[in-house]
């Protein structure tokens, strides 16, 4: 009994820091400019796939691929951001739904036709896979690195974030663009380097993703959900609140799929929308 | 002592007569409608052997023409309309199962099942903006895919419902293999439903519809109730999606799980852009487009498809949010100044 709730409460937190790690990017952005990026679940995938592609086809080793698919998202998100999304900024939400739609649709289609619409293979490198014996606990090693090395990124974020001259300029401009832009902070570059650092951890997350939730061309949009539930419940732009709604939904879904599985993937609607009901802005928003 | 004259209502109209016209005014026939319907019907005639092409260009305008309602008047996102599409499927395809094979009583009960529906998902969405609104709206549509996807009892699972068997309409008109009576059923009820949707918008709850989309922080300082506007809008656009999914799924006698995807909402919102947004009559021809195009390109996998509808929606949204029907009045706009410099 105690043993199985260990045993959700470890892979919830593993599954909520991965759930983070691709939703703290949109969660900033969204609040920085009120852009609604549907497209970020789908930076997620690239990050996956190039990954998977790196490992599988050039053969490089797990670790390595996190860096670069981390790089290669931002870098190719970071284009998006200046030749579109920033002509959006000032236009109706409806207009930033339908690009992002539109993006994600071109996305799911190109991912198909380059990499088939199977699932892809990885075979994690042999300290990452398997499970060690704790006492009683048998503890998946890779859940286990998802934990220390996704919680040090969650660290590094956190504290960027709150303790650095960046980090306030950030908070300063989701609280207030204007009043900010007339202290004399620039805010469209301020805007660029918060989408290119959230780009690079949803890429991040994509590529750490595939070893626990595999990579189909659905991922894009399978995903979406669940980031943007996370953004919601988190309330704008807030890192600490956007934290403790991934940690909740990833152990309330583990917790789901063990205790009731037919019941798949309501329980998460069904508590979000018992949520919103008491908290429309949120769960952690600042009132 | 006569000094003040009091101007008699021939020369200053009243308010009300004001509101008359202007209401006259933007409730006329357009001609683009006109041509549309002509050409729906005259279509019928010419095409003959395309007659469940045409039916089927009708009920996906009728989808759009819902989700216009809810996107373009009252101005609310939503990734998961095809929720009601299905949910009318469903029930038109389960009556029919248990019995009920009348079909123009189908047709009505399905769309009251997905207005209640509607009404009570409006409860939550009435509450939301941004993100939160657009996740909802998305969740709840994947909810009912999976609904239906896992309830395979009732719903057949992936396999849908098929051989449904609907009676013949008004007890004399059986639905035959060519599709005749199918389309004329069809362009019957799309266009009464139209009319209807004329209706809404060209009143002064469309007006208010209008208003709550382009400022949202003024309507209800003038006294419009919002909450109530858009919980009335999302039913309305509900209701009227239900009974498009009904129609298909009596027409063709099959509901498939498609009926709810992700996918269909996703055409919705592209048929609009395409026609023309906040026009109702622009989802319709968008629809026309989309459906036409789809056919021509059948061979075409439809996964690449979806590549080159993404690609059009990312290049309407860029360089012409007035949609063909917009880009029309553009050129009619053009022609008249030319000629009036003429």
């Amino acid at each position: 009994m105690i043993g199985n709730l260990l045993y959700i409460i470890f892979s919830g937190v593993a599954y909520g820091v991965l759930l983070f790690l691709m939703s703290a990017g949109l969660a900033v952005t969204q609040g920085l400019m009120r852009f609604a990026n549907l497209a970020h679940a789908a930076f997620a995938m690239l990050g996956g796939y190039v990954a998977v592609t790196l490992m599988n086809a050039e053969g490089w080793p797990f670790l390595l691929t996190l860096p670069v698919a981390a790089l290669a998202t931002a870098l190719f998100a970071g284009v998006l951001e200046r030749l579109l999304f920033r002509r959006f900024y000032n236009v109706s939400q409806l207009y930033q739904i339908m690009l992002t739609v539109g993006l994600v649709s071109m996305s799911v289609a190109a991912v198909t036709y380059i990499w088939g619409s199977v699932n892809q293979p990885v075979r994690m490198p042999p300290y990452l896979s398997g499970s060690i014996t704790v006492g009683n606990f048998d503890i998946d090693v890779y859940r286990l690195f998802l934990i220390l090395a996704g919680g040090l990124v969650v660290w590094g974020l956190i504290w960027g974030i709150e303790s650095t001259s960046f980090g306030a300029k950030v908070r300063a401009a989701v609280d207030n663009r204007r009043v900010t832009a007339s202290c004399g902070i620039n805010v469209d570059r301020l805007f660029m380097s918060a989408f290119f650092i959230g780009s690079a951890l949803a890429g991040l997350g994509g590529a750490l993703a595939v070893n626990l939730v595999g990579l189909s061309p659905t991922f894009a949009t399978d995903f979406l959900v669940y980031v943007l539930i996370i953004v919601t419940l988190g309330g704008h732009g807030s890192m600490k609140g956007a934290l403790g709604a991934a940690l909740l939904l990833g152990t309330v879904d583990v917790a789901g799929k063990y205790y009731i599985p037919q019941t798949g993937p309501f329980i998460i609607y069904a508590l979000t929308i018992v949520v919103l009901f008491w908290r429309p802005h949120g769960l952690f928003a600042r009132a | 002592m006569t000094a003040i004259e009091i101007p008699s209502p021939a020369q200053a109209p009243t308010t009300q007569e004001r509101a008359h016209r202007v209401f006259a005014f933007t409730s006329r026939w357009r001609w683009e409608e006109v041509a549309f319907w002509l050409a729906a019907v005259i279509s019928i005639v010419v095409f003959p052997t395309h007659l469940v092409l045409i039916a089927q260009v009708l009920i996906t305008g009728l989808f759009a023409l819902s989700f216009d309602l809810l996107v373009g008047y009252a101005g609310i996102p939503s990734l998961g309309h095809a929720a009601f599409f299905g949910i009318g499927a469903y029930t038109a395809g389960l009556l029919a199962r248990g019995g009920w094979t009348e079909p123009i009583s189908g047709l009505i009960i399905a769309g009251i099942v997905a207005g209640i529906a509607g009404l009570i998902l409006s409860v939550v969405v009435s509450r939301l903006t941004g993100i939160a609104l657009i996740m909802i709206t998305l969740g709840v549509g994947q909810f009912f895919y999976e609904a239906a996807h896992s309830a395979r009892g009732i719903t057949g699972g992936d396999d849908g419902l098929s051989g449904i068997n609907i009676a013949p309409i008004f007890g004399r008109f059986p639905f035959d293999f060519y599709g005749h009576t199918a389309v004329i059923y069809t362009l019957v009820v799309v266009f009464l439903l139209y009319l209807v949707a004329r209706r809404i918008v060209n009143s002064p709850f469309g007006l208010e519809l209008k208003g709550i989309r382009e400022n949202v922080r003024r309507v209800p300082a003038i006294g419009v109730p919002l909450r109530n506007r858009y919980m009335v809008a999302f039913t309305v656009a509900a209701s009227l999606a239900g009974v498009a999914g009904a129609l298909l799924g009596q027409i063709t006698q099959t509901v498939a799980l498609s009926s709810l995807d992700f996918n269909r909402s996703a055409a919705a919102l592209i048929i609009v852009m395409i026609g023309g947004m906040g026009t109702l009559i622009g989802a319709l021809v968008g629809a026309a487009a989309y459906m036409v195009a789809q056919d021509r390109l059948a061979d075409l996998n439809p996964v690449y498809w979806n590549f080159w509808v993404g690609l059009m929606l990312v290049l309407f949204v860029l360089f012409a949010r007035g949609g063909l029907i917009g880009g029309v009045d553009r050129l009619l706009a053009w022609v008249r100044a030319k000629r009036n410099k003429a």
